[in-house]
């Protein structure tokens, strides 16, 4: 009987889940093992025409991580998915939006005009940005359109299950290999990793005190952080109560608070909201104006709070101001 | 997002009342036929504490146009810190909301009494006003993919903010 076969994609992230696939070290010959890699362009020279050549749903499963932002990515996630018969979004972009998923805060036109001319360190002689489609003398050539926002992977297509993490721990994936490969699936809509906050799993949870307050906050850099105790209870923004577990509070063994990049629990909407909530009730202080300060000192409260599921959050997107033409005050 | 373009643009104010205080209140200013901009829906909630976050970015993105919070004055609250616990939210969300481009405006807080209908009615209208001169609250939508063909409205809605 022929092995199952899987594909890999990347999409808009930073190659650290292809770097997660690899790091499953010994694990990934049992994954190899158990499955035939069809598609990974990372590592392994198959090309799309050996995607189309695949008969519909002939993929058990399509491992997609990063985020959506072009018409490729949008056509080869749309190929993969009439392709297989599951499709798992791998990691935090995919699921959530991500770390490029924070590009919504800015405008498509700012984002090109910083990128191809503002920053300091660009040299772009006339100043020309990316054409979608181009004349030259040697014929034309053409790029894929950039979209005005980044999207989560389930913006665009059917997704079977979500895998947390930037990038998802190795248990996690193995786990989840194995689980669609034996047949052992869960629920569709899950997501692939425990359903309890990072606190509950935290080595330094005994140290956390029952009713915590703060009367400031504090960034990483202005701290050296007890490596013993709650780091929340030092005064570091660590977004641990509001965070899902699984990932073995990894940051916190090296003294850094939790980001959030596991994601929220399933009780939750909207990922960035809970955490602000979660951290705004810590502040020990009555008086509204101190209550000012305090706010305050969260340098970055969309950057902090919504670091990896800005898409994915009620809002999605950094509001444009109305356009000057379409006057509504009349 | 579909307003016709020949009315006048009426925003939609979404309250969250707390039951003690500020619900009372907009009871009291009802009884005594006090009138007051029509363009504020308020919810009962137990307790201003009682606002989650969440509740105040689900109004706005399923089209508020701003959301009000009214809870008992500092020292009132029916459940000693509710209020407390608004206010520390609150501060919080509002400079959130700024950075996501919205207009301090468009959040308000505001303490209100049983005894203060009169208050109910000026803070309803002032807001109003407040928001009918910013316009309408434009979020971008991009619905989660379905099968029941939301996809295409999603697919057509990122190409009408991308042309």
């Amino acid at each position: 009987m022929s092995k199952p076969k899987v594909a890999f994609y990347w999409c808009a992230s930073c190659g650290g889940c292809e770097e997660a696939v690899v790091d499953l070290a010994e694990v990934v010959l049992d994954v190899v093992e158990a499955v035939d890699i069809a598609f990974w362009p990372v590592a392994l020279d198959f090309k799309v025409s050996d995607v189309e050549a695949l008969a519909d749903g002939e993929l058990a499963a399509a491992f997609i991580n990063g985020a959506i932002r072009t018409s490729e990515q949008q056509e080869m996630v749309e190929l993969l998915r009439r392709k297989a018969g599951a499709v798992v979004a791998f990691g935090a972009c995919a699921w959530l939006g991500g770390i490029p998923g924070l590009a919504n805060l800015s405008s498509r036109e700012s984002i090109l005009e910083f990128v191809y001319r503002g920053s300091p360190s660009v040299q772009n002689g006339d100043g020309g940005v990316p054409q979608e489609l181009i004349d030259v003398p040697e014929g034309r050539m053409t790029l894929p359109h950039f979209d005005e926002t980044v999207r989560t992977l389930d913006q665009v297509i059917d997704v079977d299950y979500y895998l947390p993490g930037c990038p998802p721990p190795c248990g996690l994936i193995a786990g989840a290999v194995m689980a669609l490969v034996e047949g052992r699936l869960p629920e569709k809509g899950s997501v692939l990793a425990p359903d309890v906050a990072l606190c509950a799993e935290c080595s330094r949870a005994a140290t956390k005190p029952e009713d915590l307050k703060l009367k400031s906050f504090k960034r990483p850099y202005e701290v050296i952080a007890d490596p013993e105790l709650c780091l929340l209870a030092q005064g570091l923004v660590c977004l641990g109560p509001a965070t899902r577990s699984g990932c073995g509070a990894v940051c916190i063994a090296a003294n850094m608070p939790c980001t959030g990049c596991m994601g929220p629990t399933s009780r939750v909407i909207d990922y960035g909201a809970k955490a602000l909530s979660a951290i705004a009730s810590l502040v020990e202080s009555e008086d509204e104006d101190e209550i000012a300060v305090l706010a305050g000192q969260i340098a970055d409260p969309v950057g902090t709070f919504y670091r990896y599921s800005l898409p994915a959050s009620l809002l999605h997107r950094r509001v444009e101001p109305a356009r000057v033409s379409e006057g509504t005050a009349s | 997002m579909s307003e016709d373009a020949s009315k006048p643009f009426e925003p939609k104010i979404v309250a969250f009342f707390c039951n003690w205080c500020t619900y009372t209140a907009a009871d009291l200013a009802g009884i005594s036929r006090m009138q007051y901009a029509p363009n504020v829906r308020a919810i009962r909630l137990m307790c201003s504490g009682r606002v989650d976050p969440q509740f105040v970015l689900a109004a706005l993105s399923e089209g508020a146009d701003g959301v009000l919070i009214g809870g008992c004055h500092p020292g009132d609250c029916h459940y000693q810190e509710g209020n407390h616990n608004a206010r520390r939210r609150f501060e919080l969300l509002r400079l959130m909301l700024r950075d996501m481009g919205i207009e301090d405006e468009r959040l308000r807080l505001e303490w209100i009494s049983a005894s203060e209908g009169d208050k109910v009615q000026k803070v309803c209208n002032e807001m109003t006003e407040q928001i009918r001169a910013l316009g309408p609250l434009r979020l971008a939508t991009v619905p989660r993919w379905s099968a029941d063909g939301d996809h295409d409205r999603a697919a057509e809605l990122v190409k009408q903010v991308t042309s």
